[in-house]
């Protein structure tokens, strides 16, 4: 039997597990990345690679030592350097002496035959087409439902009375979905999953709403941007993020396939401001931006790895999008860093300055603007 | 008569100052924290409540890098994050600003304000060239006293380009030029231009700076970086008086604005009570947190350096 092992995304990690086992495979569960799997990663990584290159070989380099044979990545086009990481993985650990075999699920779009002769590989067990619809639907239904109780927390977080509450709900959602194996099982822990953060004290307020863009890895993955968003909601702030894996799975792979709109529309919208495709997620970025904007948001933070092409594209049109929508904006760049504390001095600023702003919008309104008394609090 | 204290832990140093009921300074203190600021707000205080005034301390205000550890050691009513402290002391002084420039000794920022209200900001992310502590390293090792680095620059006709991208390019470039005989002064001004580049090129990217520019934090009291900012940027540059404690100013003025009932001051005492850190390394999962215990007379107050905040103190 093949033992196969994966990069961690957050939950999804157990979802695709699950998935795994039902088509024959023994997993060797990834860890939640630490510091040491990141001190591993930056050992072996070259120097200039990214953060979530350097996490993810750390992880794999885990998973190995653990006693897996397989390991399974997705691809990727265009000039965003992640597309090949799979292949620069795969050599790095080789000339490490590890064994084992490298299967990359390219995009469908493009590549079809790739994707059908990988998933082959990793089915390894008789299975009928009822089967196959059984688990796809489960799988499926499993990822949404981890969305949806991620998104009920961001909601949440900034309005409860008791600090942390939120937090322990969501780990707790987490884990009851982790031990589902059944599609009722799904449904009735979405019930209770409601009812748990329906019992949550919460305040009665508007709360400053920031929308997060920028690279999909460290906008999903919260051991990899310093637990941001738990950070946000500390602080009062209603977030959001532009990547849950449920869509960008749909959109990237499925309506992909039928060439339908989707994450295009996002890039339709960036596109006055940013044309050209230059890989990663520099184009969703932009036109992210612009929904929040459109849809009332009062900032946009942007989170990019050191280095990453595409995000430093982005940021540079980023400002001036922001200003023409009248959105604030701050840039986050991560790298190997693990202290918190810059993080925070700069959050913390930038809520202060949506807060005033805010404020100050609303005091022009009513046409009684003192100077300078209103600095966010 | 009521008084606002504002304390501001900097990586290098640490500031208390005392506000009066208007707002105007009354007394500043200026220490070098040297990797101790537990011991540098202690002394502070201590040097507060010796000089023979009565203080009648009606809030408290914290800011700086260490900021919540001078929270739990002086008790303070707020605690806010340096941009936002800096901004509020250079609008007090300076109504219509609208930048701020500031250099400390260990990073750099720059605010933007409009119409009052901070709109955007920036702090250095990726290097320390231009900061105080540079322009302390190189003046030291020219054997020119930090206080008369600037003159130098001041009197130079004819300044010598020094690489400015980079800290290590900057000091290789300066010896380099150095040993090939070009006068000090010139190397000293070419220096200071080099050092506004890089901060203009990445704290001020993409940034409209837009007159009034207030420079302040230590490195403003260099008149040879005062006098590059205003040749690059074309306008008159001012520098506040108080331009080395203005976070401490304005995290008072925060204080007082936030005027609570009772002020959570431990009091001018707190300067002879015994506070110690230590730390344990958590084994609750490989991330191997290292956390900090802060103990007053040996009893845990605060703690912090955890990722999951299991080990947070009931009631901070």
């Amino acid at each position: 039997m093949r033992r196969v092992s994966y990069p961690y995304l957050g939950n999804a990690t157990v979802t695709f597990k699950k998935l795994m086992n039902a088509l024959g495979n023994e997993v060797v569960l990834p860890r939640r990345p630490t510091e040491e799997t990141l001190s591993l990663g930056t050992k072996y990584a070259p120097e200039f690679a990214c953060l979530p290159f350097k996490i993810v070989l750390g992880t794999y380099i885990e998973a190995l030592e653990a006693g897996a044979d397989t390991l399974v990545s997705t691809g990727g086009v265009g000039p965003c350097r992640a597309g090949l990481y799979t292949t620069l993985h795969e050599k790095i650990l080789k000339s490490l002496g590890y064994e084992f075999e490298m299967i990359t699920l390219e995009p469908p779009g493009r590549h079809l035959k790739e994707l059908i002769a990988s998933i082959k590989k990793l089915v390894n067990r008789k299975l009928s087409f009822s089967d196959y619809c059984r688990i796809g639907r489960f799988v499926w239904k499993e990822i949404q439902l981890l969305d949806k109780v991620e998104k009920l927390s961001h909601k949440i977080r900034p309005l409860e009375v008791k600090k942390g509450e939120t937090t322990k709900t969501f780990r707790k959602c987490a884990e009851l979905i982790a031990q589902a194996q059944t599609y009722e099982d799904l449904l009735e822990i979405e019930r209770e999953a409601e009812l748990l953060y329906d019992k949550i004290d919460k305040k009665d307020f508007d709360p400053l709403k920031i929308g997060i863009v920028g690279e999909i890895y460290v906008v999903i993955e919260p051991a990899a941007n310093l637990e941001i968003e738990e950070m946000l909601g500390d602080l009062g702030v209603y977030v959001e993020r532009s990547m849950f894996l449920a869509s960008y799975t749909f959109y990237n792979a499925i309506m992909d396939l039928f060439r339908m709109p989707g994450e295009r529309d996002v890039k339709k919208i960036a596109s006055p401001y940013f044309k050209e495709m230059c890989g990663g997620h520099g184009r969703e970025s932009v036109g992210n931006a612009i929904l929040y904007a459109k849809r009332g948001f009062d900032g946009v933070i942007q989170l990019s790895p050191f280095t990453c092409i595409p995000e430093i594209v982005a940021k540079s049109i980023l400002p001036k999008v922001c200003a023409e929508h009248d959105i604030g904006f701050l840039s986050i760049t991560l790298d190997e860093q693990t202290g918190k504390e810059g993080l925070r001095t700069r959050i913390e600023a930038f809520v202060d300055l949506l807060a005033a702003k805010k404020k100050y919008k609303a005091m022009h309104k009513k046409g009684d603007v003192t100077y300078g008394t209103l600095l966010g609090h | 008569m009521a008084h606002y204290l504002g304390i501001d832990v900097g990586s290098v140093s640490t500031n208390l100052v005392i506000l009066d009921e208007q707002g105007e300074l009354e007394e500043a203190i200026y220490i070098r924290t040297q990797g101790q600021p537990i011991k540098a707000i202690q002394e502070g205080l201590k040097l507060l409540s010796q000089n023979g005034k009565k203080w009648d301390i009606k809030g408290v205000g914290t800011t700086g890098s260490g900021r919540q550890l001078a929270a739990v050691i002086a008790g303070a009513d707020v605690v806010k994050n340096e941009i936002t402290a800096h901004a509020v002391a250079a609008m007090k002084e300076v109504p219509d600003v609208r930048t701020v420039l500031e250099i400390g000794g260990q990073d750099s920022k720059i605010i933007i304000l409009r119409d009052g209200i901070v709109t955007d900001f920036a702090m250095n992310t990726v290097c320390a060239a231009g900061t105080g502590s540079f322009l302390d390293q190189q003046a030291h090792r020219l054997g020119i006293p930090i206080e008369e680095f600037g003159y130098y620059a001041l009197r130079s006709k004819n300044p010598v380009r020094i690489a400015g991208r980079c800290a290590v390019f900057a000091e290789s470039d300066m010896i380099h030029k150095q040993q090939l005989g070009y006068k000090v002064e010139d190397i000293i001004r070419g220096l200071c231009q080099a050092l506004v580049r890089n901060y203009l090129n990445n704290v001020g990217k993409g940034k409209e700076i837009l007159p009034r520019v207030v420079f302040q934090g230590g490195v403003a009291a260099n008149v040879g970086m005062k006098a590059a900012f205003e040749e690059a940027l074309g306008t008159e540059v001012y520098v506040p008086k108080h331009h080395k404690v203005m976070g401490a100013i304005g995290a008072a003025l925060l204080a007082k604005e936030a005027n609570v009932e009772k002020t959570k001051f431990r009091g001018f005492d707190a300067s002879e009570i015994e506070f110690t850190a230590d730390s344990f390394e958590c084994k609750g999962c490989s991330n191997h947190c290292e956390v900090v215990n802060i103990r007053m007379e040996g009893k845990v107050i605060a703690r912090w350096g955890d990722r999951c905040n299991r080990w947070k103190v009931i009631g901070d």
